[in-house]
């Protein structure tokens, strides 16, 4: 019943579906992958995130954006960690693509462009935690009212809000 | 996506030509608070904005103070019109950071309460959506049906809505006698409930009208804008999560999973009535092979215990002081279960930093993706046809704003 134990080693991982894939496109852009509870993860470098995302849906490897969110590892540094849940749906497997970020420059590249599913999703992340995208066609609060104060999901924000 | 392409797309008076329409958020075809922003050209639509958020409370921070048995019932309220599916990806979820297996008669029945809960919120859907059109005696005969399933859900876990009746670990309660019986006689019954409602809409010459070729979408937009379930089968890609990566127990089961090609209104109606009947049959199964035995993991640190064990024996005591008290500790990691509720791709993101409250809870709604297809099928089109483009993706606003 005991977990197994995650897998960290980039060589044991290399022959997995999707990562063999990125790893032949652009090797210098994975930094590490994981294999943990029958999910992979691959951490890419936060300037191709959007590359990456565009290759792997022209190979036809990738053809659904299932979900894009975003956790607060504060107060460490870079503290946001930024997650693409990919699906292909021809092979029936998922991947977990991630982006690290730091607070004061949490700028990422929009795949607004690649998927448009990611235009609501991305939208949500500017809103609640403050994370911009360049090339997004209307990143404007989604869920907060306009002129709210504050990323409500960031982790220096109080539960109860600021009263 | 035409209002994206725009340089900036916030809607005000584009010229002369057109005008805006404010359409919600009380508005009672938009199944909730949705607000659309409409620019229209006389009757035609050209362009479509969706304004979401009037129903945001918070959920996903919410979760991060509670435990980790106390997010269940918040999940209750996310998509309201199926509470245990919602409770199904959360506890599994949750259940696949642990480790923990589950026993077969708490796996079985979760399969059939998600498959009857799949029934009772088409019912609402196709009520909803006939309604919207103009045929307004199928809404009634729908919530009958829906009635004698909220009596179900009462009957075994004491409310007809919010149930909470999934836990980590297995369920709440051991179902009462004469439940089985109850949902035997509801699943006998349901074929020809639905040959009732086929009666009135399948064969009736305007509502086909109405629905044949409205707000079309191809499989590799549906692809693209991240549409899921229903809504994408009809457009002809099939793919279905229960069947093709099952989770909890869904290989055990034989359905088929309905396809259309046409992905227009019509297309996705089509769908869904035929996958009410699926599910009657996978209930039906589940109802039949139905294993007895334990209904909660042998797992005291984790599964609250019995009531009469937490009274009479000691270490059932402290351990539920424990559970209550302190919550449990869950291993550091993170996992992504997804599960096909009835309107799609229903995702938990849950990242665990090893204490006994989540670091980070995520649903990824298919309400909230679904509804960015919107402005797409509806733009270029007629105005009245945006009322039937909304109730055939199946939005339920609790899930969408969350």
């Amino acid at each position: 019943m005991p977990v197994a134990p995650a897998i960290t080693d980039l060589e044991q991982l290399k022959n997995r579906p999707i990562l063999s894939d990125l790893l032949a496109w652009n090797a210098g852009a994975v930094q590490k992958a994981r294999f943990d509870r029958d999910e992979l993860t691959v951490f890419i470098a936060r300037e191709s995130i959007r590359d990456a995302c565009a290759w792997l849906k022209s190979q036809g490897v990738i053809d659904f954006l299932s979900d894009l969110t975003c956790a607060d590892f504060y107060p460490r540094d870079p503290r946001f960690e930024v997650a693409y849940h990919l699906l292909s749906i021809r092979n029936k497997q998922r991947i977990r693509l991630k982006a690290v970020l730091g607070g004061d420059d949490a700028v990422l590249e929009s795949i607004t462009p690649v998927w448009p599913a990611a235009n609501f999703f991305e939208r949500e992340l500017f809103d609640l935690f403050g994370i911009r995208f360049l090339g997004h066609p209307y990143l404007r609060r989604i869920m907060m009212p306009e002129d709210w104060e504050g990323h409500p999901l960031r982790k220096d924000y109080p539960v109860e809000g600021y009263r | 996506m035409g209002h994206l392409n725009q340089a900036n797309p916030v809607l005000d008076t584009a010229d002369d030509r057109t005008m805006i329409l404010n359409m919600g958020p009380q508005h009672p075809s938009t199944h909730g608070v949705l607000r659309l922003l409409l620019e229209i050209d006389g009757e035609t639509v050209v362009r479509m904005m969706p304004d979401i958020g009037f129903l945001h409370t918070g959920i996903e921070k919410t979760c991060e103070a509670k435990f980790y048995q106390q997010v269940v019932p918040l999940t209750d309220r996310i998509d309201y019109l199926c509470p245990m599916v919602n409770n199904l990806c959360y506890v599994q979820a949750v259940e696949k950071l642990l480790g923990l297996e589950i026993p077969p008669r708490a796996v079985w029945m979760r399969v059939m309460l998600a498959e009857l809960q799949r029934i009772s919120s088409h019912l609402v859907w196709l009520g909803t959506h006939a309604m919207d059109i103009g045929a307004m005696s199928v809404f009634l005969y729908c919530f009958r049906e829906r009635e004698d399933l909220l009596r179900i859900y009462e009957m075994v876990s004491g409310q007809r809505m919010m149930t909470s009746y999934f836990r980590i670990g297995g369920l709440a309660l051991e179902p009462p006698l004469g439940f089985f019986e109850k949902v035997k006689d509801f699943l006998d019954r349901f074929p020809d409930k639905v040959d009732e409602y086929e009666d009135l809409l399948t064969g009736n010459r305007i509502f086909i009208d109405r629905l044949k070729g409205v707000a079309q979408i191809s499989g590799e937009d549906a692809l693209a804008f991240g549409l899921s379930g229903p809504s994408l089968r009809a457009s002809g890609v099939d793919f279905d999560i229960r069947r093709d990566m099952p989770y909890g127990g869904y290989e055990k089961f034989r359905f088929k999973v309905p396809v259309q090609k046409d992905g227009d209104v019509w297309a996705r109606y089509l769908c869904r009535i035929a996958e009410l009947r699926e599910s009657r049959e996978i209930a039906k199964q589940a109802l039949e092979g139905m294993p007895s035995g334990p209904i909660k993991a042998d797992a005291p640190k984790i599964v609250l215990p019995d009531r009469e064990k937490m009274k009479t024996q000691m270490e059932a005591l402290i351990y539920h002081f424990k559970i209550v008290t302190e919550g449990f500790a869950v291993p550091e990691g993170e996992v992504y279960h997804a599960i096909e509720s009835p309107r799609g791709e229903m995702g938990y993101y849950v990242v665990s930093d090893g204490t006994a409250k989540p670091m980070r809870v995520h649903m990824r709604s298919p309400s909230y993706a679904n509804l960015q297809a919107l402005p797409l099928m509806c733009e270029g089109k007629l105005i009245a046809d945006v009322v039937a483009a909304i109730g055939s993706i199946d939005i339920v606003l609790g899930e969408i704003d969350r």
